[in-house]
């Protein structure tokens, strides 16, 4: 079968400026970005309809359609879950309140500000965070992370992870669509045996997986040896910081400085 | 993601995944930097460690590792009325791997999630990793360790535990990291973080134990943990059970009395934002509360414990590393 991963790469290709940017000016901005949405106080509306405005220029700028960012945006939303019991507990005027069974719920002001602040620093930061794996290469984001000082063992582990990803997430489908057609259904309620056997059967292809994995990794590394490998990678893909790298990394940590100043002025918190 | 991708591939009913990937803006900037300090220095000190002991075979093979643990992510089994068991693999990659190794492994895979599929924040990578790579890479092998020399079942059924309390770790730390954050109330996000990987935690360690009895029949030298049976290992089963305990000690102390913390924290106003106050890079309720009650104390103590035992071990690991070097060297001599 051929590879049907090729969903995993997230890279939308273009010719934008924002593509064309050296990918440690993106991973910063993006860093300083989410930490400016963090920083900012609760309620600090207009600093987040700014910041919103930032992130929506860079997506046109990036040729990218609104649309995709807001459409991939939508899985932190779960997590907003464990955020919604702030409505409750956090002291301040109260709005509403009632009874259920025997516990007083009362939704606050404060609570509810708090509340709707989390979920929007959390929705603003992901999709700085999906913009930047959109307009950047993975190879090139691994170098950006490399120029950032982030140890060399990690970058290439992380590298070589991404190059074997694909190839072990096939190897992982062939093992559950064996195990489909061997009738060890994964549905809900009709699969057979107990889940004692159930997981023995899940727990064997992961030992399975394991085996696989360990023995190509030998494989890869006895071809990497009889390749002349010595522990160390050469790439031949310098950055270089162009001007408009600089230009684009002052302009946004002066807008991100303008945004934090609008959140903190008493007049425009609400 | 992977519930996509299970999806779409083998066509069963997706399921969801262990959910203790934080995304950003759960946590205020202080619990995001302390947790980063954390990391940084336990995955230096394993990527020094790995390269002593690994050497240059250490990049394919733990590359391959980390895409095995992401994969293996996707391998689940039906429980009940439609939810599944999965693994989350921290103990696993650590019986198997070691323990640092396993925590770059783990570090890599929680990284490549955030980066690529969003699945838990950036600035919060740090939490994420320490929640379920590190915490989880320590109470595997620590535990796992203590059990070297007995036999087969009982290292199995020491695993299956130990896999077990890592789901319960991590889903413990998160639990306080938000409660720190002032995201949740501790009282609403603690039993049910903790009730709900109670049930995550047995398919972990029912999937951890049937993989290692898979590889012990076919491949035991495979095993990481048995090869290293010569060497010293106290300090790793140490803290292990450190971890252990205070995964055991806390989770129903903190569930049963939700209201003495929660109380704690409403005298000193810390869960009290002002509006328009501006955010406060230390918060100050940081020492003031940790000395005002008997459980803020324990609370205290054990993770002041915690930190210093992961200082303490890994110190005097890397002093014994240094004078068994010599001997080490005497013992292969370069040709």
């Amino acid at each position: 079968m051929t590879m049907q991963a090729h969903t995993l790469d997230r890279y939308q290709a273009g010719v934008s400026l924002v593509h064309r940017l050296d990918p440690r000016v993106k991973v910063i901005v993006t860093i300083l970005f989410i930490v400016s949405n963090v920083a900012l106080p609760d309620g600090a509306w207009l600093a987040f309809l700014l910041a919103w405005w930032l992130l929506i220029a860079s997506s046109w700028l990036a040729g990218l359609g609104y649309g995709y960012l807001l459409r991939r945006s939508f899985v932190a939303l779960p997590f907003a879950l464990a955020a919604i019991t702030a409505i409750f507990t956090i002291p301040g005027q109260p709005l509403f309140a009632w009874m259920l069974g025997s516990w007083h719920l009362t939704i606050t002001d404060a609570g509810l500000i708090r509340f709707v602040s989390i979920v929007v620093r959390s929705w603003l930061s992901v999709q700085m965070a999906i913009l930047l794996t959109a307009t950047t290469q993975f190879p090139d984001l691994m170098h950006a992370l490399r120029h950032l000082r982030v140890p060399k063992l990690l970058v290439a582990i992380v590298s070589f992870m991404y190059r074997y990803l694909f190839v072990l997430i096939d190897e992982a489908a062939r093992l559950l669509r064996a195990r489909e057609a061997r009738s060890a259904r994964s549905t809900a309620g009709a699969g057979g045996g107990s889940i004692a056997w159930r997981a023995r059967v899940a727990g064997n292809m992961a030992g399975q997986l394991f085996l696989r994995s360990y023995e190509r990794s030998d494989r890869v590394y006895n071809a990497m040896l009889a390749r002349g490998y010595a522990g160390q990678f050469l790439t031949i893909n310098p950055h270089i910081m162009r001007r408009r790298d600089w230009a684009v990394l002052l302009l946004a940590g002066v807008v991100l400085l303008i945004v934090q100043l609008v959140g903190r002025l008493p007049l425009v918190a609400l | 993601m992977q519930t996509y991708l299970v999806g779409s591939l083998a066509g069963s009913i997706p399921a969801s995944p262990p959910a203790l990937h934080i995304p950003d803006g759960f946590l205020n900037l202080a619990i995001s930097l302390v947790f980063w300090a954390f990391t940084i220095m336990l995955l230096a000190i394993a990527v020094r460690r790995t390269n002593n002991e690994l050497g240059e075979r250490q990049i394919p093979l733990m590359g391959v590792m980390a895409a095995f643990i992401f994969a293996a992510q996707m391998i689940n089994f039906p429980v009940a009325g439609g939810t599944s068991g999965h693994l989350l693999g921290g103990a696993l990659a650590a019986i198997t791997l070691g323990p640092w190794p396993a925590m770059l492994v783990m570090a890599s895979v929680i990284g490549v999630q955030a980066l690529l599929f969003q699945d838990g924040g950036l600035i919060v990578m740090g939490a994420n990793i320490f929640n379920m790579g590190l915490l989880t890479a320590l109470i595997g092998y620590g535990l796992y360790r203590g059990v070297l020399g007995r036999p087969r079942g009982v290292r199995l059924a020491v695993a299956g535990v130990a896999a077990w309390l890592s789901v319960m770790a991590g889903a413990l730390a998160t639990s306080l990291q938000l409660w720190l954050s002032g995201t949740t109330s501790l009282s609403i996000v603690m039993p049910a973080m903790l009730g709900v990987h109670t049930l995550i935690g047995v398919g972990e360690a029912l999937i951890t134990v049937a993989a290692l009895t898979f590889i012990m029949q076919t491949r035991p030298d495979l095993l990481e943990a048995e090869a290293r049976a010569a060497r010293g290992g106290r300090g790793w089963v140490l803290g292990g059970l450190l971890a252990a305990l205070m995964v055991v000690l806390l989770s129903p102390l903190a569930s049963t009395n939700p209201d003495g913390l929660e109380r704690v924290a409403g005298d000193l106003g810390f869960l009290d934002r002002g509006l328009g106050t501006p955010y406060q890079l230390i918060p100050d309720y940081s020492i003031p509360f940790l000395g005002q009650t008997p459980l803020s104390t324990i609370l205290a103590g054990t993770i002041g414990a915690l930190i210093v035992a992961t200082l303490a071990f890994g110190v005097a690991r890397m002093l014994r590393r240094r004078s068994a070097q010599p001997a080490a060297k005497a013992e292969h001599p370069v040709s």
